[in-house]
């Protein structure tokens, strides 16, 4: 009786979540009248702006990713290795932008460094874009930071420190050769959330007016009919691509040295 | 001029003192082991050596340099742990090369150095292979060759054979006294365990609550020892509390039996409260035993220990043990037997708190 039960609730699920799935899928192809066909996904591919904006944002993300590892892997180790005791203050911290909405951040970003302020990244495109890299790492912030520190769980930080440090290493080195290579994998897998919440993300890029793939979504979606539907699978391919790439590299890890 | 100074090293972590007033010189090419038991300091004078702890005050020297204003990878300072802390991202072949690469080592040189410290160590066959695909033995012998492969100063052993079990220890602890002794490499070995800081030492600090209490050879340690801690913690040594009857004649009371001692006891006067050492092995109960000093008892246990039989005695208000060999033509004595127990005077040793 509890297997029933079991198993309808998984059809249940199954259901709730893959019939909008498809039916979104099934109106994507339903662009030519009377027949299946790729029309919509031609369209988009074939669109300057997507393939515009869609190149802006994996750039962002790329951007983003090298700045969250550097930011966040000494952050973590350092944390770890000298500061044990703040490293709730740390979690919390980079728990905040869960809590606090993209545009109150954004807003505060505008404010802080409008062209009137002592620091006026706003006043031109770089300057803009670096800030609108700075706001997505700090939205990948919570995703990054858990995902290092528990790929430094995982390993003994303070011994390898030591043992690098007795054979010669400064810090650098040590981080770079012996820190780095051992968190990889959880490096790997905050890198892909990073770059799933990039690839979607509306309100900073839109509120900050950089062509990114977001805002094209939400302009495609409210002027097309059968483009935003495959725009929607494509986005949501990105995505799940994204967590299959986790999942792969979670599976690399268990044949690599797992700890010292 | 010693080769390692350590003067007047002192070690505070907030308001507790672990490390007090050591001072000692080392030898170039001498093996020293820190003894004693967790949390007597031992590990953090190691530290301080290595620079991962800053002293309180004192000095650190080797080969006539001061080491305090030296960071960790300025001391050229081997050092094995006692997790081993194997890179997991290196085979065997880059860990050992690390130190040599972080140094500019030439590639060839490199290559001809690990090459010389796997063969050292017996595994050039398992050169590809990562930590995790090695047993704990030799991991740690790998971090000895990685330790050692940039030629340091000074070798930190930190309780190295603590993970492994009893037989790998024993095997391991004589190939480290062998590399070691070949190499002539200047070692401090931090061990709780006598019988590994015994057998390959040259000298043995024995410390205590952050103190040395006694420095010497292992035969001079196990065998005079100087504080009743030391007595306690290497080997098994019986304490017999006594009172002081002649101390010009080295005469004491112990129960209602009268001893000997060897010499005069210094700084004791008549009816002073003594406390004498007798190591288990001193003394035997076998007819024509010989000894100088002989002390009556009543048996309160006897055990069998395979090749040795450990037998406790009464004696005053004092029970001590005394082993004997086994011999399959002698009976045991049971309890309640009345023996008397024969030793040589000079094994009787005045232990002062």
């Amino acid at each position: 009786m509890k297997k029933i039960w079991a198993w309808g609730a998984l059809l249940f699920s199954l259901l709730y979540f893959t019939l909008p799935l498809i039916g979104m899928t099934n109106f994507s192809l339903k662009m030519r009248r009377g027949e299946y066909s790729f029309d919509a996904y031609g369209k988009v591919f074939t669109d300057p702006r997507f393939q515009e904006t869609f190149t802006y944002s994996v750039m962002q993300a790329l951007f983003t990713i090298v700045f969250g590892v550097l930011l966040v892997v000494p952050t973590a180790y350092w944390v770890r290795l000298k500061l044990p005791r703040l490293r709730p203050v740390i979690e919390f911290i980079t728990l905040l932008p869960l809590v606090i909405p993209a545009i109150v951040i954004v807003f505060g970003y505008i404010r802080l460094y409008n062209t009137s302020s002592w620091l006026p990244l706003t006043g031109t495109v770089t300057g803009t874009n670096i800030l609108l890299m700075f706001g997505y790492a700090t939205l990948a912030l919570p995703y990054m930071y858990r995902a290092v520190d528990t790929g430094l769980r995982t390993i003994d930080v303070a011994t390898l420190t030591e043992a690098a440090q007795s054979l010669g290493a400064g810090w650098a080195t040590i981080l770079a050769k012996i820190i780095l290579p051992n968190v990889l994998v959880a490096v790997l897998s905050g890198a892909f959330l990073t770059f799933a919440i990039v690839i979607g993300e509306f309100t900073m890029a839109a509120l900050l007016n950089r062509p990114a793939f977001g805002p094209y979504m939400q302009l495609l979606g409210a002027n097309r009919a059968y483009e935003p539907a495959a725009l929607a699978v494509i986005a949501f391919g990105i995505t799940w691509g994204c967590l299959g790439l986790i999942q792969l590299v979670s599976r690399f890890q268990k044949s690599a040295p797992p700890k010292a | 001029m010693s080769f390692l100074s350590l003067t007047s090293l002192k070690k505070s972590f907030g308001p507790v003192q672990v490390v007090h007033d050591f001072n000692m010189d080392i030898e170039k090419g001498e093996f020293v082991s820190f003894l004693g038991p967790s949390g007597c300091g031992k590990t953090t004078v190691l530290r301080m050596i290595a620079g991962f702890e800053t002293p309180t005050s004192g000095k650190i020297v080797i080969n006539g340099r001061d080491q305090n204003s030296l960071k960790p990878n300025q001391r050229n300072i081997g050092m094995v742990f006692q997790a081993y802390a194997l890179f997991p991202n290196m085979n065997v072949q880059d860990n050992v090369a690390f130190g040599l690469k972080v140094a500019g080592v030439d590639k060839s040189e490199i290559e001809a150095r690990v090459k010389q410290m796997l063969g050292l160590i017996k595994l050039e066959h398992l050169a590809d292979r990562f930590p995790y695909q090695l047993s704990g033995g030799q991991q740690q012998r790998v971090a000895l060759a990685r330790a050692i492969a940039v030629k340091p100063q000074v070798l930190l052993l930190d309780e190295p054979l603590s993970a492994l079990d009893a037989k790998i220890r024993v095997s391991l602890r004589e190939e480290i006294r062998q590399i070691q002794q070949q190499l002539g490499i200047t070692t401090v070995f931090v061990t709780h365990d006598q019988e590994e800081a015994l057998s390959i030492s040259d000298r043995i600090v024995v410390m205590n609550a952050g103190r040395a209490d006694q420095i010497g050879t292992p035969f001079e340690i196990y065998n005079t020892p100087s504080t009743r801690f030391v007595a306690s913690f290497v080997g098994t040594l019986n304490i017999i509390e006594g009172k002081v009857t002649d101390p010009a004649s080295g005469s004491v009371t112990i129960g209602n039996q009268q001893v000997a001692l060897k010499d005069p006891i210094a700084g004791m006067k008549g009816g002073d409260s003594i406390s004498l050492a007798l190591r288990p092995e001193a003394g035997s109960i076998a007819e024509g035993a010989k000894g100088d000093t002989a002390l009556a008892g009543e048996v309160v246990s006897t055990s069998f220990l395979g090749s040795v039989i450990r037998t406790r005695l009464r004696v005053g208000g004092d029970v001590i043990s005394f082993d004997m060999f086994n011999n399959p033509g002698v009976t045991p004595p049971v309890s309640g037997d009345n023996v008397t127990l024969r030793f040589a005077a000079k094994d009787l040793l005045v232990i002062r708190e």
